[in-house]
């Protein structure tokens, strides 16, 4: 199977402080990606970086076949994003929210009504179609931003943090859709998350970030064999140390914390 | 891009439609204003050999109206940004000039509402227009100043992260624009720093061009007040679509 996200040497740095410092990996077209790291490590400043909301300082990526830095929209089409933390209009409804993101899209007309509701249905959320999103829990937020995300029929869907703050069912529910749509579509799923059980079952291959350079990668059971470990999280901590990291409020405020981490 | 732009727009608008306590509490302000200033420098003003005080207050009244709400719109922004909806339409493959000038032409439509609104409510406080068919040119004076308003509101957001900035921006640059435009004082016989400061002050033409369509006293010439209220609208516009296609998150 193709690749269908290279990344090359890429590196990011804030006032002179580099919080991604040259990583390079690729994922599968149609794979279940995982991209782990401890708060802080570069994570979110990558997954920013791939879906063209940050320039990179040097490096490159390639997103089907797209540069977003040559070409933000054609990758903007090829992906669909759910971020960490939610991005619905709190004073619109469920509807116009998804209505939003399909004009926005260029969804003809026809189709964007028939996938709305299918969409709405396949989450479960066909009957709250008219309620403002500020009567939703976090949980049927998530749900909902995940239907928008594959609104536009994108070959790619990256969730940071998907599974953040919900409880086991939602979490179980949410990677059922996941796992059907990645079967059932083909799409690629990249996503990161806290929860180690979770990257080991459901990604087929797993990367790990720390202080901004990628320092292991393969399927769940290749790093715990590399590791001599049990489970990921034994895994993880073995990769990535004990000590516990802050994160700070800003960007360039974790990455102060990183350098005085690392002058340490 | 129009499909964009609509859809920006009619978000703004179904937002303030929907938010009746904002509509309200908005109005508050300039009829505070009206009544307070109106009624009680009035006898003073009459006195100065000036005429009705509430006269020439009204459309300043309905310029400061205009000015809060659409640099409060544009601002929403900052609220866009940390409430996460922003990112939802950086990532669209859409061009960021027609999310702005959806985002300008919708906060600029809110903003004319209300300064009709506040018209409205004068009308009910004594005031008479000097001529009802010059109603229709003032209320498009009324969208392009709200563009123009909407669009600085834009671009100061795209600088300012946090809801103290607001403040900051609202003491330093709203409430200056707004107490140096003549909107409360005829700029005639003002001190000259004071008049300078009134030149460069795009609310002055505003304020002006709604005085010469409303009571038919002005101060520039509405043909003058028009065209640069025209060319800085334009001119913030540029700037703000600049900005926003800046904004990284």
């Amino acid at each position: 199977m193709a690749n269908i996200i290279e990344v090359e040497d890429l590196k990011k740095s804030f006032a002179g402080i580099e919080a991604v410092r040259g990583i390079s990996f690729s994922v599968q077209q149609g794979s279940t990606f995982g991209f782990l790291g401890p708060n802080g490590a570069g994570k979110s400043t990558t997954i920013k970086m791939l879906t063209t909301l940050l320039r990179p300082t040097t490096g490159s990526i390639l997103i089907d076949g797209n540069d977003p830095t040559k070409d933000p929209h054609a990758v903007r089409r090829a992906i669909g994003v759910v971020f960490q933390d939610p991005s619905l209009d709190d004073d619109l409804t469920a509807w116009e929210n998804m209505e939003l993101h399909g004009v926005l899209y260029g969804v003809p007309r026809g189709t964007r009504r028939a996938r709305i509701s299918e969409l709405l249905k396949f989450v479960e959320l066909d009957d709250r179609r008219d309620s403002y999103v500020r009567e939703f829990s976090g949980g049927m937020k998530r749900r909902l931003e995940i239907a928008r995300g594959l609104l536009h029929h994108p070959k790619i869907i990256f969730l940071d943090e998907p599974t953040l703050g919900l409880d086991p069912q939602t979490r179980n529910h949410m990677w059922e859709y996941l796992g059907r749509l990645n079967e059932r579509e083909g799409i690629t799923v990249f996503f990161t998350t806290h929860y180690m059980d979770e990257a080991d079952r459901n990604a087929d291959k797993i990367a790990i970030i720390d202080h901004g350079s990628i320092i292991a990668s393969g399927a769940g059971d290749e790093l715990k064999r590399q590791t001599r470990k049990d489970s990921l999280e034994e895994a993880f901590l073995e990769l990535t140390g004990r000590n516990i990291r802050e994160e700070g409020a800003s960007e360039l405020e974790h990455l102060r914390m990183m350098r005085r981490a690392r002058e340490r | 891009m129009l499909r964009t732009i609509y859809i920006m727009w009619i978000r703004e608008v179904k937002k303030f439609v929907r938010s009746r306590s904002r509509i309200v509490g908005a109005l508050g302000q300039p009829i505070l204003f009206l009544l307070a200033l109106g009624y009680g420098l009035g006898s003073v003003f009459q006195a100065a050999g000036q005429g009705s005080y509430t006269q020439f207050l009204v459309p300043g009244i309905i310029g400061m109206a205009i000015i809060f709400t659409s640099i409060f719109n544009g601002m929403q922004i900052i609220w866009d940004r940390q409430f996460g909806f922003l990112k939802e339409t950086l990532v669209a493959p859409v061009s960021r000039v027609a999310i702005m000038l959806g985002r300008t032409f919708g906060g600029a439509t809110v903003a004319t509402v209300q300064g009709c609104i506040v018209f409205a409510l004068t009308l009910l406080f004594g005031f008479h227009p000097y001529s009802w068919t010059l109603l229709a040119p003032a209320v498009l004076l009324m969208f392009l100043i709200a563009s123009l308003f909407s669009a600085l509101g834009i671009t100061v957001a795209s600088f300012v992260r946090d809801m103290q900035g607001f403040q900051l921006v609202m003491n330093f640059l709203v409430m200056p624009i707004f107490f140096l435009s003549g909107a409360l004082f005829p700029p005639t016989n003002a001190p000259l720093l004071l008049r300078v400061l009134a030149t460069v002050d795009p609310l002055s033409y505003g304020v002006d061009g709604m005085r010469t369509l409303l009571i038919g006293s002005s101060h520039f010439g509405v043909v003058t007040d028009v065209m640069v209220v025209f060319v800085i609208a334009v001119v913030f516009v540029g700037i703000g679509s600049y900005c926003f296609t800046k904004l990284e998150v």
